[in-house]
Formats: structure tokens, sequence, C-alpha cells
């Protein structure tokens, strides 16, 4: 089956959903993986308030991505969220546990009650920020399905090394984009200690992307045919080394904003590279290529994809405009004051 | 147990949960666009002290409910994969609409309202719970267009080989029959139970005799507000909802009316305790034939039992149970609470509402304090009705329950995560009932000037 105009407009959206989800709530992910690392209570108070009027937003480019691939593509969202259930399960109590506990913290005067709910904060932010990363691995590597499309592995399966590897790529970027972002929005010891953690999390990033570069040549070497003719191959290569590059030079110039839009640059040339390998495939299957789930075989029918369209042309623009807004007027430090948690 | 029957516990855990918080966010969201309104534009400091006070138990609720709505996106892709694979084409783009139109919208405006409160001008700040309250009610639509679409499908085509249904009309999927009519009926419920939350706590601060003048005002406005919306859910929405029910999904009708053989003039019944095995009706307490004549408007009408439809496409044993105990404690605690608000408008009428001293002013307040749980519990009894009345099908007349569960998932995997969410809601609500609990001892802030003195 070849893939249509309008199938192939959607692989495109939900790769510009997968890429907003992760430049927006890659940040607040990061900077919650980094409360981790602050031992002093008002600092922490400081990072939670530096993503509080805005993460819940970013969180609901995960709830659009699911309802949108639902709607694009429900075989695709059937096979894979049953074969991750247990995972999913984890991430699902993650973000439960961090959402919470933002709200929960101050409200109480007791050290022991802010310290764990700061934990619960900061784990909840870990285990999503890693296992994302496992679940794009094991779709990259392929799932074991049957000639029906449906999965039969288990559990332990996803727990190959290669997606772990790759979970531990996409934990870098978040940690740096976040490092990157709490360093804009704060002062004295926190932003120097933030930007420190950007250069350390750079370093991790840059040395995890050669390695999977590396292992996906022996995981799924199919990622790579025919990709170097294309040239969206090559914008993205080209846009992901700048993006690197420039990461640790902005940051060492204390160009904050810069930086924060090098990685998010970086991370976008990711997603659109993996993109480009798994094209027309949306879910390779390991045992046999043929198998595999696609953006042909897996799609809704062309009335729903125009009407999805017609939905994601509507809304969209207005979302991204008045997101734009609210970030401006949050815009400079984080200012404790009466409303803050 | 098997896995199907674990899967329909998990999903009734996770939603009934979640379902708690939604009703109580829609209706206060509203309730606060008045308050914040009248402090705006009146340039009155009690009505944003009120605003200040009930905004931050709006947030710790919305809070919880925002944690626990994520987990109802992903499962029906985690537990109902057949299902999501069935009906992908249709029930997915509701969804995804949710995501674009109304989600991005309460959340990216609920963070400017709670802390932007300063940073923008009064009437940004105004029109800030106001996007909340309209996002949490297209939000609303979108999701209630899903389930009606479960209960009387429309706008399709079942795909003989590839087996699944096809979109044709996404207009007519959407405006299926019942649609609207439910819509209205859960958004009014949603009000209620905004209208009750502010009605109670204020009410516990007159009896505590705390902030009597902020509180006085907050009650009169959620008892008028609850007043108005508890009528408009037995009517017109109720009564139509019930009567679209008998039209659309008589199966439903005859398990949540408790008409199990056919007779004539089957009675309107009040109250009755259920029998399972065969079902019946023990102390029933009713009046024959008005059950007919408010559905189809004549008395003698036809009602169809459920022992005239197939036995294998009707609610079977503890499911008729269900759905005639919650359908009818649901409309009980309707009529509950016009009785109350009714007696509210009528004390406040009198001038009397705000006087805890005159024993029927103070039973009154108490009663409205511990009623503040009630109308929650009518959404879920409602919601409760309305789903396993639906039984044994998960999308009417077109895939079965028992078909549309994911194959590839265990028992061990489901009972595992019901035990995991079990504890954390459990967790969650008693952090919840407790937080509510510290910010209404504590009251809203003092008044700037009395800031200044103290």
């Amino acid at each position: 089956m070849e893939p249509t105009a309008l199938q192939i407009v959607w692989f495109l959206l939900y790769g510009v959903l997968i890429t907003g989800y992760a430049v927006l709530d890659g940040f607040d992910l990061g900077v919650g993986v980094l409360s981790l690392t602050r031992r002093d209570p008002d600092e922490r108070r400081v990072m939670i308030n530096a993503i509080a009027p805005v993460w819940d937003g970013n969180e609901v480019w995960l709830l659009t991505g699911g309802g949108a691939l639902f709607a694009a593509f429900p075989l695709v969202y059937a096979t894979v969220f049953s074969a991750f259930y247990l995972a999913l399960m984890l991430v699902l109590v993650g973000l439960i546990a961090r959402a919470v506990a933002m709200e929960f913290r101050g409200k109480v005067a007791n050290a022991r009650w802010r310290d764990s709910w700061d934990l619960a904060f900061g784990v909840g932010s870990l285990l999503p920020a890693l296992l994302f990363g496992v679940a794009v691995g094991n779709i990259m590597r392929g799932l074991p399905l049957d000639p029906g499309g449906r999965f039969t592995g288990s559990f332990l399966g996803l727990l190959h090394p290669y997606p772990l590897l790759i979970g531990l790529l996409a934990l870098a970027m978040f940690v740096c984009q976040g490092a990157i972002y709490m360093a804009m929005k704060s002062d004295g010891p926190l932003r120097e200690a933030m930007r420190s953690w950007a250069v350390r999390a750079w370093v991790a990033w840059v040395a995890l992307y050669a390695a999977a570069t590396v292992a996906t040549f022996f995981a799924a070497s199919f990622l790579f045919e025919g990709v170097l003719a294309s040239p969206v191959t090559w914008v993205a290569f080209l846009a992901l080394l700048g993006g690197l590059v420039y990461v640790p030079i902005a940051v060492r110039a204390e160009r904050m904003g810069r930086a924060l839009l090098a990685s998010s640059t970086a991370i976008a040339a990711h997603i659109a590279l993996v993109g480009v390998g798994l094209y027309p495939r949306l879910v390779p299957s390991l045992t046999d290529l043929a198998h595999s789930l696609t953006i042909a075989n897996a799609s809704s029918t062309e009335r729903t994809l125009t009407t999805m369209l017609v939905i994601a042309l509507l809304g969209m623009p207005l979302v991204i405009g008045y997101t734009l807004f609210i970030y401006r007027v949050f815009k400079g430090k984080v200012v404790i004051g009466e409303s803050s948690y | 147990m098997d896995a199907v029957l674990l899967a329909r516990l998990q999903f009734a855990l996770t939603i009934g949960f979640h379902f708690i918080f939604p009703p109580i966010t829609i209706g206060l969201a509203w309730l606060l666009v008045i308050v914040e309104y009248k402090g705006w534009r009146q340039r009155s400091e009690e009505w944003l002290r009120i605003g200040k006070f009930f905004g931050k138990l709006f947030a710790v609720t919305f809070a919880v409910g925002v944690a626990t709505g994520i987990v109802m996106e992903f499962q029906f892709g985690t537990n109902w994969a057949s299902y999501s694979a069935f009906v992908g084409d249709i029930f997915g783009a509701p969804l995804a609409a949710e995501g674009v139109f109304a989600f991005f919208l309460e959340s990216s405006f609920l963070g400017l309202y709670l802390f932007g409160r300063g940073r923008v001008s009064a009437g940004v700040h105004w029109f800030s719970i106001l996007m909340v309250a309209v996002g949490a009610t297209i939000s609303a639509f979108w999701i209630i267009v899903a389930n009606s679409w479960q209960q009387t499908p429309a706008g399709y085509f079942v795909n003989e080989a590839t087996g699944r249904a096809e979109l044709t009309s996404f207009a007519e999927a959407v405006f299926n029959p019942s649609t609207l009519v439910r819509f209205f009926h859960t958004m009014v419920a949603a009000l209620i139970a905004g209208a009750f939350f502010m009605a109670g706590i204020s009410a516990y601060l007159i009896l505590k005799r705390r902030h009597v003048d902020l509180a006085g005002r907050a009650l009169k406005l959620a008892v008028v507000f609850g007043f108005v919306t508890s009528l408009l859910a037995v009517f017109p929405t109720g009564h139509e909802h019930a009567q679209q029910v008998a039209r659309t999904q008589p199966e439903k009708f005859a398990a949540i009316e408790g008409i199990y053989e056919s007779s004539d003039r089957h009675p309107l019944v009040f109250f009755a305790f259920p029998l399972v095995d065969p079902p019946q009706l023990v102390a029933q307490l009713g009046i024959p034939g008005l059950l007919a004549w408010m559905t189809y408007g004549d008395a003698d009408a036809k009602l169809t039992a459920l022992d005239e439809f197939p036995p294998d496409q009707v609610p079977k044993g503890a499911e008729l149970w269900i759905s005639f105990v919650s359908f009818h404690t649901m409309v009980l605690l309707g009529m509950i609470f016009i009785g109350l608000t009714g007696l509210g408008v009528l004390l406040f009428w009198r001038r009397r509402a705000l006087d805890p001293d005159r024993r029927m002013s103070r039973l009154w307040l108490w009663a409205t304090v511990l009623a503040i749980p009630l109308p929650v519990l009518a959404c879920e009894f409602g919601w409760t009705a309305a789903e396993v009345g639906r039984q044994p099908w998960i999308v009417y007349k077109e895939l079965r329950t028992v078909d549309a569960a994911s194959v590839t998932v265990g028992a061990g995997e489901i009972l595992f995560s019901i035990v995991l969410f079990g504890l954390i809601y459990l967790l969650l609500g008693a952090v919840w009932i407790y937080l509510l609990y510290k910010k209404i001892e504590h009251g809203p802030e003092a008044a700037p000037a009395a800031r200044e003195v103290a």
C-alpha cells in the first residue's frame, strides 16, 4: 500500500506534536529531574515556581498527542499502548505524582511534608523523562508483531539494552533543556549550578548520541536504509549539529535564550531523523519487517484524517497564539510572591 | 477473575475517581467567573477575596483532576485495544478535539489565573478564569460526544473487510441522538456540584461565625445558582434525557426503571428493593401509568419490558441491580437538591439564612455543609446507570464489552495496576480532603487594610 498525501501530512503533524511535547514538557521534566540535585528547599521552590504557570499547558501536548494518535493511527494507538502496558502505568504514576506534588508541597508548613512531595516531584519527573525515551527506543528497534500487527512480546523484552540507551539519551536531552531553562529563570548560585549542569548534560547528550548512532547500526540498521538520499536527513542532521555545537557556546556566553533555542532545535532534529528513518513505518515489526504497522495500513480513513486536519488547522494556531502570550506574561526571573507555590 | 472483568473494574476505578473532580471544577469555574467579575467591575475587595479563597480550593481540586485525568487519555489503548482498533476512526477525533480546543485552553489560562494576578490587568485576569470555564465546558462537550457515540452510535458504517467502524459523517457522529441532551444534563449536574461546594463551605464558615460577611455573599450566590441549576437538572434536561433513553435504548430504560416483566400501566417506581435472580422489585412504591405518561404523554402507552428483548442483549444479574439502584438514587438526590436549595432561597428571602441562632437556619446551614459531596455522588450514580445500563455492549448493538479488551494484557498485569492506582488514589483523596479542610479552617485572607494594621 502506498501512503496517501493525507497520511503523509498526518505523519508530519504527528512529528510536530511529539516535537512540541519534547521541547516544552522536556524542559519542565528536566527541571523536575534537576530538583533532585538541590538540597536547599528554597532553591527547589524557585525551580517549581519557574514551571508552575506553564507545565500544565505543556503536558497537554502529550494528551493531545495521545488523542491524535488514537484518531489518526488507531491501530498504532491500540497496539503500542497495550504492548507498553506496565511501562505506561509507571509513566502515569510519575506524571500524577509530579502534578500533585507541585500543588501540595507548600500547603503544610512542615519540612518532612515538603521534602516528601519534592522527592515525589523529582522522581515523578525522572520516570517519564527516562521511559519516554525507552518507549521510542523500542519502537525504533521494532516490536515483536505477528502478521495481524498484534504485539507478541513481554514487559521484560522491552528492557533491551538498545531502548535503555535511547532512554538515557532522552534523559540527557531533557536535563540539558531543563538546566538551560532554569538558568534563564534564576539568579545567583542556582543559576551557576544550572549552567554547569547544562554543560554536563550536554556532554552526556553528545556522547550518548554517538553511542546510539553506532548501536542503531546493530540493533535497527533498517532505519538507515535510503535515508541518505533524502534531503530531510541532511537538513535535520545539519540542524542537529548546529544546535549541539551552539549549546555550550551560548551557555558559556550567558545567552540562555539562545541556548534554549539551540537545544530545542537539536531535539526537533533528533525527532526528524527518527521520523525519516521510520518512514513510512510507524511501528516496525521485529520479527518480520513486512508485518510492520505503517502510515498506510494503520491509519484512519481519509474522511477522519480530513476532519482531524480541519480540527488541527482551526485549533492549533489559536493554541500557539495564547501560549506565546502566556509565556510573555511570565517572562523573566522567578519572583516568589503571594500566589507562588 | 477473568481479564475482561478486571479491565472493567480498573476502568471503573480510574474514571470513577477522576470523575469526582471535574464536576466540582467545572461548576466552581463558572461561579468564579461571576465572583471575579463582581470583584473587577464593582472594584469590590470583598468579592476579590472570595475569588482568591475559592480560587485556592479550585487549584487543589483541579490539580488532582488533571493528574488523574491523564490516565483516561491512554487507557483505551492500554486496556481496550480491540475497542480502540474498532472505533478509532470515530472515537479518537473527539478526544483529539478535546485536547486541541479544551485542554490547552483551560490549562494555559489556569496558569495565568493562578499566577498572573498583578502581572496582567484586572480585565485580562478575569478573562483568564472565563477561558478556564469555557475550556472546561468544551472539554465536557467532547468527552460526552465520545461517550454518547457509544450509547447511540451514528454517522458510521462497519467495514466488513476490516471489521472496523468507519466514519461517514462527522456531524452525525458528533450530534448523535444522545449527545446534546446528555451534555446539557451533565453540565447542569456539574454546575450543581460547584454550587454545593461553594455553598457548603460558606455555610460552614457562617456556622463557625468566621468571615460572615464574605461567606454570606458567597452562600447567597451559590444557593441561588444551585437552586436554578437543580431545577434544570430535573426539568427539562433530566426529563428529556430519560425520554431519549426510552426512545433510543429501550433495554437500558427497562433496566434503570425496573421494567422487568411486561405489564399494563407499569408504575413509575419511586422506591423499591431490587432482587437479582430472577430480577424483581420488592417493597415497591410507585404510581401506575405515570411512567408511560411521562415518557410518551400517554398513560396507556406500551413500555417494552426486559423479558421482551433477546436475553443476550440486555444487562444481567448485578448489572440490573446496579442500573436500577444507581439511577433511582440519583433521582432521589436530585429531589433533595431542589428541596435544600429551595429552602435556602426561602430563608434568604426572609433574611434569616445567615443567622445560626435560629434553629431552622442552623439546621439548614448544617445540612448544606453535609450536602457538599452529594452532587458528586449523584454524578457518579448517573454515570454508572448510563454505563452499566448499556451492557452487554461497549458500543450499543455493535461491539460487546467482552470482545473489546486488550488481548495481550494479562489479568495479573491489570490486577497489579488496580492495586497500584487504588493505593495512589486513596492517598490522593486523603491529602485532597485534608488540604481542603486546612484551607477552609484558615479561611479567606484578611483585607489589605486589616493586614497593614496587623
